[in-house]
């Protein structure tokens, strides 16, 4: 009889009861900052944890409604676009980089905001937009994403996000 | 990097268990797969599996979530449904493919 080795299962961690569980701040609303939590959010998702985006401040572009689909990429101040410092300020220049950042993800096939935010809610995966950053815009929940499970205080996300992991961006 | 058997078929896997040669797989193999993880195969299942596989075939890598809706027509709610909590791995685990590389 010979030896058979017993079939090796890969763990999906699936009998864990209380998952991992991860927040991000999304606080800033150019194009560049807006991707980072959207990809690391759905990454998470994909890997059975728990997610709560909280779209506070400057990051109030990325779910309203009239602003998502329009967000700017510019190069001023970035000295990573490896483009003369004199040159990034000068007119058209927000609109051409802008417009090469959004071709390169499509190229590798990333959703565009609004259809990111799709997959990430179909996922399982929490938004909730900041009250003082509504307050401060004048936006109510019908400016918003459909997908905004609600407008939230501060306290609210602190209390909601109990015992997860944190980012800030 | 070990031998083992799956439904009868000698095949190649990783430390992890993952199947490391796509051309070992068989589908007669995919219900002892699934059945490893706790998954029971219907027809719904079936439309992922095949899906992944011919992507695989022609795209030369696993399909990522995000692909499998948009392209392979099963919505992503539903994937979590069939393949909870870790659809990508799941999926691509009991299809004999490698865990997608893409990161959307």
């Amino acid at each position: 009889m010979t030896a058979m080795a017993e079939m090796v299962v890969p763990s999906f961690d699936d009998a864990e009861e209380s998952g991992r569980k991860l927040a991000i701040i999304c606080s800033k609303g150019s194009l560049d900052m807006a991707y980072p939590g959207l990809i690391l959010g759905n990454a998470a998702l994909g890997e059975g944890v728990e997610l709560h985006l909280f779209f506070t401040f400057w990051g109030f572009d990325i779910i309203t409604k009239g602003r998502m689909e329009h967000l700017k990429f510019s190069p001023v101040g970035n000295p990573a676009t490896h483009m003369p410092a004199a040159l990034a300020p000068l007119p058209g220049m927000t609109t051409m980089a802008t417009h090469m950042m959004n071709k390169s993800l499509e190229e590798l096939d990333i959703p565009a905001v609004p259809e990111f935010l799709d997959l990430i809610s179909a996922s399982g995966g929490h938004l909730w937009a900041c009250r003082l950053s509504a307050d401060m815009n004048h936006v109510t929940e019908a400016d918003l994403y459909d997908g905004i499970e609600g407008i939230i205080n501060a306290s609210d996300f602190i209390e909601l996000t109990d015992g997860a992991q944190l980012l800030f961006i | 990097m070990a031998t083992t058997t799956i439904a009868g078929h000698e095949v190649v896997v990783d430390d992890e268990g993952f199947m490391t040669d796509p051309n070992q797989w068989s589908e007669d193999m995919a219900p002892a797969l699934a059945e490893a993880i706790g998954i029971e195969l219907t027809d719904e299942h079936w439309t992922v599996i095949r899906f992944l596989r011919e992507d695989f075939a022609a795209q030369g890598e696993t399909p990522t979530i995000r692909r499998v809706s948009t392209t392979g027509g099963v919505d992503t709610k539903r994937l979590f449904q069939l393949f909870p909590k870790k659809p990508a791995k799941k999926m691509s685990y009991i299809a004999g493919l490698p865990k997608p590389h893409g990161c959307v």
